[in-house]
C-alpha cells in the first residue's frame, strides 16, 4: 500500500493521446488542411470547455448556482486587452491580468452574495453579471458600448489547448482532495458540512474566485480570438449558455461539463446552416433534453482513470478517488 | 416639484405594467418554486395577439385585450403541462434551464414567424390625447393603462381571496401535500395559476405596445426582467409584495430617466436587486424562515 | 421558549430526556451553534462558546450527529468520513494542485484513517457505496462514524436509536459504551427509547417545556413523580 509505486500506464496513455490530438491539429493547421470555419469552432470549443469545467465547479460542485459566469468572462477579456492592446504587453501578461481582475471580481462579489441561497442567489450572480456589463457599456477608456476592436490574434492554438487542458487538470486535482470533498460536502448538506467543522463560507468563496478566476482566462482566449470584444456579447445570455452545458452535461461531472460543451459547440455550428430556425432548434433541444434527461449527460458520473484503466486491463485503483 | 410629480405621474403607469408582469412571476414561484423565466415572452406573445386583432382583425382596443389574455391563459396552460409538469420532482435548476428554454424558444420562434422587424401599434386603436391639469401633462394613455392595471389587480384581489379557486390557490402553495389531502387537485390549481399569470403577462404586453407604440419579439426580456426583480424587491411569493414591488420599480426607472444617465437605468433595476439581497432577501413583505435541523 | 441549566462531567454519559416537544433537539442546537441563545452561556472546556460559528464549536471539540439523518447522501461512505477528516489533511491548496508526492502521502493517511473509523462501525466493506443506499441502521452508524471523525471530546447523539428495532437499539448500547471508553469522551444523548437511556446513561435530565423538570440516576428519575406525569400517556421504561 505505501509502497512507490510507478507512474499507472493509463496516465502515460491519457498523455500520449492528448500529446497525440494536439499534434494532429498542429499539422491540419500548419498544413492548412483545416480551413477557417474549423479553426474558428475548434476554438470556440476550448473556450466553452473552460467555461464550463469552471461554472461546474461553481454549480455542479459547491451546489451554488451561479448565474454570472459571463461577467467574469468580460472582466478577463477587457483585463487582458487593456494589458495586450492598449498597453502593448506581452500575452502571457494579459492572460495573469485576467485571470488576476476576474479572480478578485469573483472575490468581491462573491463574498456579499454566497451567504444567499438558491434562487436568490441565482438572481444576485445574474444581477451583479448584468451590473458588469453596464459598468463596462460606461467606461470611455475602454470603448464603451462599442467595444475594442483590432486585438491581436494571440490565442494561437498551443495557448487554446494547452490552457484548456491546464484548466481541467487544475480542477479535477481540487476536487479530488481534500477540499474538494468539503467543497462538495457543502453541496450535499450545507448544515451538517458546517457542524462537521468546515467552514463552509471560505470553501464556497474558494471555488467562486476559482471559477471566475477561469472565465476570465476563457475570456482573455475569446478576445485574443475574435478581433473585437464588446460589452454586449457578455450579456446574462452568455451566462444562461454556459449553464446551458453545464446541466446538459450533468451537474458535479467534468467529464460531463467537456462532452457538453464539445456538443453544444458543434450543435451551434451545424445549427449556423439553418439561420433562422437555429436558436429554435436549439431551444427545443433544450427542453427535451431537461424533460427526458433532467441529471443530464453524465448525472454526476465521472470518466476517469479508472474507466480508461478497466478498458486497458489495468488493476490498480488511482491514490485520490474512491 | 412639478417635474417631480410628472416624473411621478410616467412612473405610475409604467410601474403599473411592471405589477402586473411581477404578479405572474410570483403566483407562479409562489405554487411551484419556479422562476418561470418564459414570463416576460408571453407578455411579448400577448403585445402580438393584441396589435394582430387590432391590425388585422379590426377589432378595439377592449376586444383586443380580451383576446390577448385568453389566447395567453392557454398558452401559459400548455407550457406549463408540456415542459414544467414533468419536471415537478426533478431538481430546481433543471426547471430554471427548461424555463429558459421555452423562453428562448418562444422568442426565436415568433422571431422566425414574424421577422425581427418591429411593428408600429395602430394609432387609431386608442387615439393620444393629452391633458393639462395644473402644470401637469397627463394623457389618456397613462390614465387607461393605470386604472386597467388596478381593476385587474382588484379583480384578483377577489379570486384569490374570495373564491374557492383562490382558496385552492393559497392552500397549494402554503402546502401541497395537505392540500392533496384535502381533495384539491393540484394540476388543475397549477393549471389556473398559469392561466391568470400569463392571462394578466399579455394584457401587460398590449399595456406595453400602447405605452412603447412599437413592438418587437425580443421586447419581453427587459420588462421581464426589471419585473422579476420587482417582485423579488416585494417579496416573491407574496401577490402584495409584486403590487408595490412593480410600482416601486416602476417610478424609481423614470426617476432614473428623468433626472440621471439612461444608460445607467437598466443597471439601476439591478442595483436595486442587489441591494435588497443583500439586505433582506426575502423582500419588503417577506417573512424570515430559518431551516429547520 | 427554553430555561434552563445543565453541566456535564468530563468523561460523563448523560441522557436527556423529555416528551415530544420538550426542547431537546433545540438544547443540541444551542450547544453545536446552529441557534444562538438569547441570554446565557454554553461553556466547553473552560472557554466560552457562546454564539460561535458552528463550524469553530466542532473545531472546539463538539460533534453532534441528527434526529433525522444527515448524510452527505449522494457520495461515497468513505468520503462522508474524508470529509469529517478534512482538518487532518497535511497538505496546502498549492500542493493539491500541483500532486507533489506529499499529497499523496496525505491521501494515503486520510485513507488510512477513514478505513479504521469505518472498521470500528463495521462498514468497512461498504466504503465504497453511496451514502444513501445503506440500510437505516448503517446510516446511523456512519453517522456517529462520522462525527467520531472529526475528534470530538463531547459527542452529541440525537435519538441515535430512532427507527432501529430492539436488537439493533442493544448493539447500539454496547457501541456507545464501548467508544466511550475507547475513546475517552463525554456523551450526551437524547432519546426517546427509555430502554436504551436507562440502559447506558449515568445520569438523567428530564426537560419539559424547556425547563429542567428532574435531574438525577436512572433509578431516580424511573421513581420521579413529576417525570412520570409528563410522560403521562407515554411509556415510561
Amino acid at each position: 500500500m505505501e509502497k512507490k509505486r510507478f507512474v499507472p500506464r493509463s496516465f502515460l496513455i491519457e498523455v500520449l493521446v492528448l500529446a497525440g490530438i494536439f499534434t494532429l491539429v498542429q499539422y491540419l493547421i500548419v498544413s492548412g488542411l483545416l480551413n477557417e470555419y474549423y479553426q474558428i469552432n475548434l476554438s470556440s470549443m476550448c473556450i466553452n470547455i473552460i467555461l464550463a469545467v469552471s461554472l461546474n465547479l461553481i454549480n455542479g460542485f459547491t451546489g451554488q448556482l451561479s448565474l454570472g459566469h459571463a461577467g467574469f468572462m468580460a472582466v478577463g477579456a477587457y483585463a487582458a486587452v487593456v494589458v495586450t492592446t492598449i498597453y502593448s504587453q506581452p500575452f502571457i501578461l494579459g492572460l495573469l491580468a485576467a485571470c488576476l481582475a476576474a479572480g478578485l471580481a469573483g472575490l468581491i462579489i462573491g463574498v456579499p452574495t454566497l451567504r444567499l441561497k438558491g434562487d436568490y442567489l441565482a438572481i444576485a450572480t445574474l444581477g451583479f453579471g448584468e451590473i458588469i456589463r453596464v459598468i463596462l457599456q460606461n467606461i470611455d477608456f475602454i470603448g464603451g458600448p462599442a467595444g475594442i476592436l483590432g486585438i491581436p490574434r494571440y490565442s494561437t492554438w498551443p495557448w487554446l489547448f494547452g490552457l484548456t487542458i491546464f484548466t481541467i487538470v487544475i480542477i479535477v486535482n481540487l476536487i479530488n482532495s481534500s477540499y474538494g470533498r468539503a467543497i462538495i460536502s457543502v453541496r450535499e448538506d450545507e448544515v451538517a458540512s458546517e457542524l462537521m467543522g468546515i467552514n463552509t463560507t471560505n470553501y464556497k468563496v474558494l471555488a467562486f474566485v476559482i471559477g471566475a478566476l477561469f472565465a476570465g482566462l476563457a475570456g482573455a482566449l475569446y478576445a485574443h480570438y475574435f478581433y473585437i470584444i464588446k460589452p454586449s456579447t457578455f450579456n446574462f445570455l452568455k451566462s444562461f449558455d454556459i449553464l446551458v452545458m453545464v446541466v446538459l452535461g450533468g451537474l458535479g461531472s467534468t467529464t460531463g461539463a467537456v462532452i457538453a460543451a464539445i456538443f453544444v459547440t458543434m450543435l451551434t455550428a451545424a445549427l449556423q446552416t439553418f439561420p433562422a430556425i437555429r436558436m429554435v432548434l436549439y431551444a427545443v433541444t433544450l427542453v427535451v433534453v431537461m424533460v427526458y434527461r433532467p441529471q443530464g449527460l453524465m448525472g454526476n458520473k465521472e470518466w476517469g482513470r479508472r474507466t480508461w484503466g478497466r478498458i486497458w486491463g489495468e488493476k490498480n485503483e488511482p491514490l485520490a478517488n474512491k | 416639484m412639478l417635474e417631480f410629480l410628472q416624473q411621478l405621474i410616467n412612473g405610475l403607469s409604467l410601474g403599473a405594467i411592471y405589477a402586473l408582469i411581477a404578479l405572474g412571476y410570483t403566483m407562479v414561484y409562489g405554487i411551484i418554486m419556479l422562476i418561470n423565466f418564459a414570463h416576460g415572452d408571453i407578455m411579448m406573445v400577448g403585445a402580438y395577439v393584441g396589435f394582430f386583432s387590432i391590425a388585422v382583425l379590426g377589432s378595439n382596443i377592449f376586444a383586443a385585450l380580451i383576446f390577448a389574455m385568453l389566447s395567453c391563459a392557454v398558452l401559459g396552460v400548455l407550457i406549463e403541462k408540456i415542459a414544467y409538469k414533468p419536471l415537478r420532482n426533478s431538481s430546481r435548476i433543471a426547471a430554471l434551464i427548461t424555463a429558459i428554454g421555452v423562453s428562448l424558444f418562444l422568442e426565436y420562434f415568433t422571431l422566425f414567424l414574424l421577422t425581427p422587424q418591429q411593428r408600429v401599434f395602430p394609432e387609431a386603436a386608442f387615439p393620444l390625447h393629452k391633458y393639462q391639469i395644473g402644470g401637469l401633462l397627463i394623457s389618456n394613455k397613462d390614465i387607461f393603462i393605470f386604472a386597467l392595471a388596478v381593476i385587474l389587480m382588484i379583480a384578483l384581489q377577489y379570486i384569490i381571496k374570495r373564491t374557492r379557486t383562490g382558496k385552492a390557490m393559497r392552500a397549494v402553495s402554503l402546502d401541497r401535500e395537505a392540500a392533496i389531502l384535502m381533495g384539491i387537485s393540484v394540476d388543475r390549481t397549477i393549471s389556473i395559476t398559469f392561466a391568470i399569470g400569463s392571462s394578466l403577462a399579455a394584457a401587460a404586453g398590449v399595456m406595453i405596445g400602447i405605452y412603447y407604440n412599437t413592438i418587437n419579439p425580443l421586447m419581453g426580456i427587459i420588462p421581464g426582467l426589471k419585473a422579476f426583480v420587482a417582485a423579488v424587491l416585494g417579496g416573491i411569493g407574496i401577490i402584495p409584495g409584486a403590487m408595490v414591488g412593480g410600482f416601486l420599480m416602476g417610478i424609481l426607472e423614470t426617476m432614473v430617466s428623468g433626472y440621471g444617465s439612461t444608460l445607467y437605468r437598466d443597471a439601476v433595476a439591478f442595483g436595486v436587486l442587489i441591494l435588497i439581497l443583500l439586505v433582506k432577501p426575502t423582500g419588503l413583505f417577506g417573512k424570515d424562515t430559518g431551516e429547520k435541523v | 421558549m427554553l430555561d434552563f441549566n445543565f453541566h456535564l462531567e468530563d468523561g460523563e454519559l448523560l441522557g436527556l430526556i423529555g416528551p415530544n416537544g420538550a426542547g431537546k433537539t433545540t438544547v443540541f442546537n444551542l450547544i453545536t451553534g446552529v441557534y444562538k441563545p438569547d441570554e446565557g452561556n454554553i461553556i466547553f472546556s473552560g472557554r466560552d462558546i457562546t454564539g460561535l460559528a458552528p463550524y469553530t464549536i466542532c473545531q472546539q471539540g463538539i460533534a453532534r450527529t441528527f434526529q433525522n439523518i444527515r448524510l452527505f447522501k449522494d457520495i461515497s461512505v468513505l468520503d462522508n468520513v474524508r470529509i469529517a477528516l478534512h482538518k487532518d489533511a497535511p497538505y496546502g491548496l498549492l500542493k493539491t494542485l500541483l500532486r507533489t508526492p506529499g499529497f499523496f502521502q496525505g491521501e494515503i493517511e486520510i485513507n488510512k484513517k477513514a478505513r479504521e473509523y469505518l472498521q470500528i462501525f463495521n462498514l468497512e466493506d461498504k466504503a465504497g457505496e453511496i451514502a444513501s443506499s445503506l440500510p437505516y441502521g448503517e446510516q446511523r452508524r456512519l453517522e456517529i462514524a462520522r462525527a467520531l471523525a472529526t475528534k470530538p471530546t463531547l459527542l452529541i447523539l440525537d435519538e441515535p436509536a430512532a427507527g432501529m428495532n430492539p436488537n439493533e437499539t442493544r448493539e447500539l448500547m454496547d457501541l456507545i459504551r464501548w467508544i466511550r471508553k475507547d475513546f475517552g469522551l463525554s456523551i450526551l444523548l437524547i432519546e426517546h427509547d427509555m430502554s436504551l437511556v436507562m440502559g447506558v446513561c449515568e445520569r438523567i435530565y428530564v426537560l419539559d417545556y424547556g425547563q429542567v423538570i428532574a435531574e438525577g440516576l436512572p433509578e431516580e428519575i424511573r421513581r420521579n413523580k413529576r417525570v412520570i406525569e409528563a410522560y403521562l400517556g407515554e411509556e415510561v421504561g
